[in-house]
C-alpha cells in the first residue's frame, strides 16, 4: 500500500526528516510515537501533499505509484486521507457541503456516478450515528464554534464517508476527554478492514489502549529509531522517550549533517 | 505557502465576459457640455418645462463645484467636454411600441446577456426595464403590472405620463445638488426607470432593470425613482454591465427611493461593469448616488449590492430614517481585483425615534485591488431608542492588495446603542489544504470559502439572483490558484 524509501524533507533550510523508511500494507495499523519536535505532523503532512515541505531526496509510493507529484486533491482522490491535529473553521461554508463536495469529487475522479443531496443526506445520517453526532452537525459550518473533541469527531466522521484506502490521523487523541477518546476510537477501529491502512501519529500511549496498532515504531530527531509491536508502546510508556533518545541521536545528527 | 503570489496572478487574470459591442446604429450627441446640450436633451425627450429649468439650475450648480477627492481612490482627472451626453440606438421610424419592434439586434445583446427579453423574463416572473446607452428599451409585463395599480416604466415615460408623480418626488431625497456626481446627473441625465406602487399593493413580481453601456466615448446618467406608497411593498433588482474599452467611462447614476408609513422596499444590485484589464486599462468610473428615505412611520429600505464590476466605484447607499420605528439595511458585497479600486459603504441617519439600522459590509481584495468601507451612522438628537448594528470584514487574497475602513459614528442621543464590529482575514494556508485534502480543487476551493466568507448577505439576495452573484464571485475567481 505505502512504501517509504529514505525519505529526507526539509522545511526552510531546516532539516526535519533525515531518512524515513517505512512499508505499510493494507489492512495493518502502524503508529509512530516520538516526543515532541521529532518530525511526526510533518510526516503526516508530506503524506498528504501539503506544500512548504521540501522533499530533499528519498521516495514516497502509494499503490505502486510516486505520489511526490500529485497534488493534495489527487491524492485525497487517490484515497489518500489526513484527520488533521488542528482541524481549521471555514466561516460559512456548510459542514455538509464542503463534504459532499470531496466526497463527489472523489467519485467524479473514480467514474462514479455523484450523489445528490438526498443520498448524500441518507448516507451521512448514517455515518454519523457511528460517531454519535446530532443532525445539528448538519446545519453548522465547518468546524465553525466546534470544541475540541467535536473537531475531532467531525474528521472521524469526515474519514467514515470519504472511506480511503490510507487513512492518515494526526494525534486524533489530542485534546479529547475520555468519552471523546472512546467514540473516536470506536469510530477508527469500526473502519479497520483488510483494504484499509491507518497511519496514526501520537505523542501518547492512550490511544493505543483503544486502537490496537499492529506495529509502533519510534520516530525522534527525523528517524525511525526503533520499530516493534504493541508492546514498544507500553515499553514507552513506563520509560519515557529518553533510553531511546539519548545516545542514537548524536548518530542521527552526525549522519543528519553528512546527508544534508 | 500554498497561495503563491503566481497563483493568485492566475486567480486575477480572469477575463471579463460581457466584453461584446454590438453594431447598432445610434443618434449620438457630439462630446461636450454645456446648457444647450441639456437643452437639447430636454427637447427630445419633449420634458416639459420644469425639468429643464430643474437640469439647469442643477448645471448651474454643478459648475460652482470642486471635484470631490477625499474618498480613498486614485482618479485620474475627467474631461467631461470629452463626452457624449446622450446616445440612442436609432429608432426605426418611431419608438418601439411592442418587443416585436425593437431591434432584432439589441435583443440578441440582451441574449448574450442571459436576459432574454422574450421568454426568460416570462418564465423567471420577473419584470425587466433595460436601459440601453441612455434610453430604456423595452420594460417587459407593463400590462399584468398595470393591472395592480403598478407603474413600472421608464423614467422618459413617466415625464410624459405622471409628470405630478415627478415633480413631487424628483430630487426630494437626492436634491439637485446634493454632490458633485448628484448634480451632473440631474443636469444631464438621460433615462432611468421609475416605479411608484400604490397604496396598499404588494408588487406581484420582483421588477428588474438592466443597464448596459454599448456606445464608445459616451456616459451613463440614469436616474431611477422608486416610490412605495402606504403600506406597499416591492423588490426591485437592477444589472449591469459594459462592453471593453480601452478608455474610461463615466457611469453616475442616481437612485432615490421613497418608502411612505409602512412601505417596505427592497433594492438589489449585481454590478458587473467593465473592470478595465489586468494592467488597469479601461473600465468603468461607477460614480453612483444611491438614497432612500423612510418617510413614513414603520417603513423599511433595505440595499442590498453585490459589486464585483467598475474600474473604480464610489457609491454609499443610504437610509434617512425619519420615520418613527423605521428600519434601514445595508448588506454589501465588494471584490476588487487587477487594478480596481471601490471606495464603498453606506450612510444611516437617524432621526426618528426608536429607529434601526443594520450594515453588513464585506469587502474582498485580490490582486493589486482596493477595498474601502466608508460609513456613517448618524443618530439625532430627537432618534430616541435608535439602534445599529455594524459588521465589516475584509478578506484579503496575495499580498499586493488593499482593505480600509472608515466608519464614522456620530451619536446626539443618549439613548442610542451604536455597535460595530470589525475584521480583517486572509484565505489561510490552512483552510485551502483542508479542502484540497478531502478532494476538493484548489479553485472550487477558493470560491467556496470566499462563499462562505460573503454567505450573510448573498442570503438577502432574492434566490435566483444569489446564485447568479455566487456564479459572478466564482467566475471572477476563476483560474485562481495552481
Amino acid at each position: 500500500m505505502l512504501s517509504i524509501k529514505d525519505l529526507h524533507v526539509n522545511v526552510g533550510d531546516k532539516q526535519i526528516l533525515k531518512g524515513i523508511s517505512l512499508e505499510i500494507k493494507a489492512g495493518e495499523v502502524h503508529a509512530i510515537m516520538g516526543p515532541n519536535g521529532s518530525g511526526k505532523s510533518t510526516l503526516s503532512q508530506v503524506l498528504a501533499g501539503r506544500d512548504g515541505y521540501e522533499v530533499i531526496s528519498g521516495s514516497i509510493t502509494y499503490k505502486g505509484q510516486d505520489i511526490l507529484a500529485l497534488s493534495p486533491e489527487e491524492r485525497a482522490r487517490e484515497g489518500v486521507f489526513l484527520a488533521l491535529q488542528y482541524p481549521v473553521e471555514i466561516p460559512g461554508v456548510n459542514n455538509v457541503y464542503l463534504l459532499k463536495a470531496g466526497l463527489n469529487a472523489i467519485r467524479k475522479h473514480r467514474s462514479l456516478p455523484e450523489l445528490d443531496a438526498f443520498e448524500f443526506l441518507t448516507l451521512i445520517k448514517e455515518k454519523m450515528k457511528l460517531m454519535h453526532m446530532d443532525e445539528s452537525f448538519l446545519n453548522r459550518g465547518v468546524n465553525e464554534g466546534f470544541s475540541g473533541g467535536e473537531k475531532k469527531r467531525n474528521e472521524i466522521l469526515q474519514m467514515a464517508v470519504l472511506e480511503p484506502s490510507l487513512a492518515l490521523l494526526d494525534e486524533t487523541d489530542s485534546g479529547l476527554d475520555i468519552d471523546a477518546l472512546k467514540i473516536v476510537a470506536h469510530g477508527v477501529n469500526s473502519l479497520r478492514s483488510p483494504e484499509r491502512a491507518i497511519l496514526m501519529v501520537t505523542h501518547y500511549q492512550r490511544l493505543l489502549d483503544y486502537i490496537t496498532p499492529d506495529y509502533v515504531h519510534v520516530l525522534a530527531g527525523g528517524k525511525i529509531i526503533k520499530s516493534g509491536d504493541k508492546t514498544l508502546a507500553l515499553e514507552l510508556e513506563k520509560r519515557g522517550y529518553d533510553w531511546l533518545t539519548q545516545v542514537p541521536a548524536i548518530n542521527t545528527d552526525n549522519t543528519g549533517a553528512i546527508g544534508a | 505557502m500554498s497561495t503563491t503570489p503566481q497563483d493568485l496572478e492566475q486567480l486575477v487574470a480572469q477575463k471579463y465576459r460581457h466584453g461584446f459591442v454590438t453594431d447598432i446604429e445610434s443618434d449620438t450627441l457630439a462630446p461636450g457640455l454645456d446648457e444647450n446640450v441639456i437643452r437639447h436633451i430636454s427637447r427630445i425627450k419633449k420634458e416639459p418645462e420644469f425639468l429643464l429649468q430643474w437640469r439647469l439650475k442643477a448645471f448651474r450648480h454643478w459648475l460652482t463645484m470642486p471635484t470631490p477627492n477625499w474618498a480613498h481612490l486614485k482618479i485620474a482627472p475627467i474631461d467631461y467636454q470629452a463626452i457624449s451626453y446622450y446616445s440612442a440606438p436609432k429608432a426605426r421610424t418611431d419608438a418601439p411600441k411592442s418587443l416585436d419592434e425593437v431591434d432584432p439586434k439589441l435583443l440578441e445583446t440582451y441574449d448574450k446577456l442571459g436576459i432574454p427579453l422574450h421568454e426568460r423574463a416570462r418564465l423567471a416572473g420577473v419584470a425587466v426595464d433595460a436601459v440601453f446607452d441612455s434610453v430604456s428599451v423595452a420594460t417587459t409585463f407593463k400590462d399584468r403590472l398595470a393591472k395592480a395599480g403598478v407603474i413600472f416604466c421608464s423614467f422618459s415615460d413617466a415625464v410624459q405620463q405622471h409628470p405630478q408623480l415627478i415633480e413631487q418626488y424628483l430630487g426630494s431625497v437626492v436634491p439637485h445638488g446634493d454632490n458633485y456626481f448628484a448634480a451632473l446627473n440631474s443636469a444631464v441625465f438621460t433615462d432611468g426607470s421609475f416605479v411608484y406602487i400604490p397604496k396598499g399593493v404588494r408588487c406581484p413580481m420582483e421588477l428588474s432593470t438592466y443597464f448596459r453601456i454599448n456606445a464608445a466615448n459616451t456616459g451613463q446618467f440614469e436616474r431611477t425613482l422608486i416610490i412605495a406608497d402606504e403600506g406597499a411593498t416591492v423588490s426591485y433588482l437592477e444589472g449591469c454591465t459594459a462592453p471593453m474599452r480601452d478608455e474610461n467611462q463615466l457611469h453616475a447614476a442616481v437612485v432615490e427611493l421613497v418608502a411612505l408609513k409602512d412601505a417596505n422596499i427592497k433594492y438589489s444590485t449585481v454590478q458587473n461593469w467593465y473592470p478595465g484589464d489586468e494592467n488597469g486599462l479601461g473600465g468603468i468610473y461607477n460614480f453612483v448616488t444611491k438614497r432612500g428615505d423612510c418617510r413614513g412611520a414603520n417603513s423599511k429600505i433595505s440595499w442590498t449590492q453585490v459589486e464585483t464590476g467598475s474600474a473604480i466605484t464610489w457609491k454609499y447607499p443610504s437610509c434617512i430614517l425619519t420615520g418613527d420605528h423605521s428600519v434601514g439595511e445595508f448588506y454589501s458585497v465588494a471584490l476588487t481585483n487587477h487594478y480596481q479600486q471601490a471606495d464603498t459603504g453606506t450612510k444611516m441617519i437617524h432621526i426618528g425615534r426608536n429607529t434601526k439600522s443594520t450594515i453588513v459590509s464585506k469587502g474582498i481584495s485580490a490582486g493589486h485591488g482596493q477595498n474601502c468601507y466608508r460609513g456613517l451612522v448618524k443618530i439625532l438628537a430627537g432618534a430616541e431608542g435608535a439602534r445599529n448594528y455594524t459588521q465589516c470584514d475584509s478578506l484579503l487574497m496575495g499580498d499586493r492588495c488593499g482593505a480600509h475602513t472608515f466608519p464614522y459614528v456620530e451619536v446626539k442621543n443618549s439613548t442610542a446603542s451604536v455597535e460595530h464590529e470589525a475584521s480583517t482575514s486572509k484565505i489561510s494556508d490552512d483552510q485551502l489544504f483542508y479542502c484540497r485534502s478531502r478532494g476538493i480543487s484548489q479553485e472550487d476551493a477558493v470560491s467556496m470559502i470566499v462563499n462562505g466568507f460573503c454567505k450573510a448577505v448573498f442570503k438577502e439576495l432574492p434566490m435566483e439572483f444569489a446564485v447568479e452573484a455566487q456564479n459572478l464571485l466564482s467566475v471572477s475567481l476563476e483560474g485562481a490558484v495552481g
